[in-house]
């Protein structure tokens, strides 16, 4: 392979995989729901487009080395079972200190917990208006709606 | 008690919705007046909250959700309720024209969502929570959710109406999706750089560690602008607009017409001037200044030209809308506090005369049965009461004294004069005179035009026994709210000089 794109790869596109692909996903969910005349494709158009920005906050949380963000063995009853390693963390907490570094950032996640919600209602709503228009239209093809809407058209 | 204003005008209607819903069932003939109720008295709480705003101790109410203090180094820990003059203004504005629109409903809602009258009330009153915490919120990402539980409960309401409403509500969720999923990204560029969703801290992150011409930032201001202005229909991104609101049930139409987008452009408004500054959004190295404002040039135009165009009353009146937010993001941009507070005047006197000319239309609409223009023939004999309320909106719309639309459109001119930005001016003018020939033309058919199936040359005592076409004045539950939207349009023209010192001194604190 020609060096200067390995060398684009390795720098460019490896370590920032993640965002890669909430680009590309996003780029198909905007062309779905631009495009398509079908207007359950659209749907799953906006789905992808609302996935892709779940993936692109949640990378945002993600440390090297870092773990599930939940403090295991808090207080001293869990003493005896616990390791040596979290010996160390039930130490710390005593003195209040979290090292965060070894945690992946909550934040993002519980932020994208809310989001899915939103996605989901959302996508909930547009299919009972799809359904709707079924049932009023008999088509779901957008251009055969808009033919039968035109006056003079078949309806 | 009142330190708890802000949150009560939230709950209020909270659960003013869930009991509707549970009414619903059993008794749907107090849905109306259980959201009369539950909205009286949330414009009452935003009344007084305008009130404590303004006294001379409190100037800004800051409400920290389940009594979270900062941390020690001055960081917010939850979400935060943030309540000054300009939040609270619109606040009022919001529930005061929910509170007028359900006693326009009364028989509306009834005739127009048969079977779904309790689900209506419960989803209007679910938007007005969503419209004032998008307001009073002063957390980036509790902003996104509530723009999305506003925009769920307009889709919904929307398609409460005709088949074609269905599909206008269609196109609208797939738009809207779009916007508020580049606010969300926004959002998350800004999280990247700054750790925090808190707006003040946002700024305070960016200010400490001269993050400003960082590419993420740049980024992050560029998608929660093209968020915001598809969400309020800027001229490009505005075509989910005029179907949804033409087609909509008309006791929704009325309401959402003169406060969604109006709200939109007030987060733009905060998202400028709060979150991201004067010194960035203004500064010289970036072309979007000049950009913005040709694009509300062309947004102005534009929407004029389209509104003349059309024959339909209610498809013009969406089009006017999209020229007077043309206005607004215009007026914002201008770079200098007159502009700005031009902009936010005009955010309530779009608001009320945009009411008051839905209601019009929408009675006239109802009695006429016909939305064509040639539905206003005759009709100040006819509908004399319904006609003056329209006049008075129509009026403001074009911009003559005493109403607010003179106002906001004298002070955005004299904005776009200090800033030296001709061409805004230019199209501020030029979209008056067309409102005027859209507008006269109406008058001119209302006044001399033929009333169909009667016969001209009628002596008064015969015309006064023959009540004609059948076409009379409507209820009191549609006058009144008519008379209170064009009385609040002449108010607001009147108390102008007041409530633009407010809104400037509000600004200026901000902007030095």
């Amino acid at each position: 392979m020609d060096p200067i794109i390995a060398n684009f790869i390795e720098e460019n596109i490896v370590p920032k995989f993640n965002y890669w692909i909430y680009v590309i996903l996003m780029m198909i969910g905007l062309y779905a729901m631009i495009t398509k005349n079908n207007l359950i494709k659209k749907l799953i158009g906006m789905a992808i487009f609302q996935t892709a920005i779940i993936l692109f906050y949640v990378s945002i949380g993600v440390k090297e080395a870092g773990g599930i963000p939940i403090i295991s063995h808090h207080g001293s009853e869990h003493h005896q079972e616990a390791g040596a390693h979290s010996e160390a963390g039930s130490e710390n907490l005593k003195h209040n200190i979290i090292d965060k570094d070894k945690y992946a950032n909550p934040l993002p996640h519980v932020l994208m917990l809310t989001a899915i919600v939103v996605g989901v209602s959302t996508l909930g709503l547009a299919l009972a208006i799809s359904q709707r228009i079924h049932k009023s239209f008999g088509t779901l093809e957008e251009d055969e709606i808009l033919n039968k809407l035109r006056p003079g058209g078949h309806d | 008690m009142t330190e708890h204003f802000p949150i009560l005008i939230l709950l209020v209607p909270l659960f003013g919705a869930l009991i509707v819903v549970l009414l619903g069932r059993e008794r749907p003939e107090q849905c109306w007046v259980t959201s009369l109720v539950s909205l009286g008295i949330s414009s009452i709480i935003s009344l007084f909250t305008i009130i404590i705003v303004l006294s001379d101790k409190v100037q800004t109410i800051r409400y920290r959700m389940g009594g979270w203090e900062p941390e020690a180094n001055g960081y917010e820990v939850g979400i935060e309720l943030r309540v000054d003059i300009l939040a609270a203004l619109v606040v009022f504005a919001v529930t005061f024209v929910g509170f007028v629109n359900t006693i326009y409903s009364k028989t509306r809602a009834e005739a127009e969502v048969q079977g779904k009258v309790s689900f209506f009330y419960a989803l209007i009153q679910l938007l007005i929570v969503g419209l004032c915490g998008i307001v009073m919120t002063n957390d980036a990402f509790n902003l996104y959710v509530l723009i999305e539980i506003t925009s769920l409960t307009s889709y919904a309401l929307i398609a409460m109406g005709n088949r074609r409403a269905a599909l206008s509500s269609f196109n609208y969720v797939i738009m809207g999706t779009i916007g508020a999923s580049f606010y969300l990204l926004g959002v998350g560029y800004l999280y990247i750089k700054t750790g925090t969703l808190n707006i003040d801290d946002i700024r305070m992150v960016l200010g400490n560690n001269d993050l400003w011409e960082h590419q993420s930032i740049i980024v992050a201001f560029i998608f929660i602008m093209l968020g915001v202005w598809t969400k309020m229909a800027f001229f490009p991104l505005h075509g989910w607009l005029p179907n949804a609101y033409a087609y909509a049930p008309s006791m929704t139409g009325t309401f959402m017409a003169p406060l969604m987008t109006k709200v939109m452009v007030y987060v733009m408004i905060r998202v400028m001037v709060w979150l991201f500054g004067w010194d960035f959004v203004y500064s010289d190295q970036h072309v979007w200044r000049e950009l913005v404002i040709w694009m509300a040039v062309i947004a102005i135009v534009a929407g004029s030209l389209l509104a003349l165009a059309r024959t339909d009353i209610k498809k013009m009146l969406t089009y006017l809308i999209i020229a007077e937010v043309g206005y607004m993001v215009g007026g914002a941009w201008l770079g200098n506090v007159t502009g700005q507070a031009g902009a936010f005047y005009h955010i309530l006197s779009d608001a009320a005369m945009t009411f008051c000319l839905f209601i019009a239309a929408s009675i006239i609409v109802l009695r006429v049965g016909d939305s064509r223009v040639s539905a206003f023939d005759g009709l100040f004999r006819k509908m004399p009461l319904t006609m003056i309320g329209f006049t008075v909106g129509a009026l403001s719309m074009i911009g003559l004294p005493p109403t607010c639309g003179f106002f906001s459109k004298w002070y955005l001119i004299s904005g776009g004069m200090k800033a030296g930005q001709w061409e805004y001016v230019c199209a501020l003018i030029f979209s008056s005179l067309v409102n005027a020939i859209i507008f006269f033309r109406i008058f001119e058919r209302a006044y001399f035009g033929k009333i169909a199936g009667v016969k001209e040359d009628l002596s008064p005592s015969d015309s006064d026994a023959n009540p004609d076409t059948g076409i009379k004045e409507v209820p009191w539950s549609m006058l009144v709210p008519l008379f209170i939207a064009s009385g609040s349009v002449l108010l607001l023209g009147i108390m102008n000089r007041t409530l633009f010192e407010w809104i400037q001194t509000a600004l200026e604190v901000m902007n030095t």
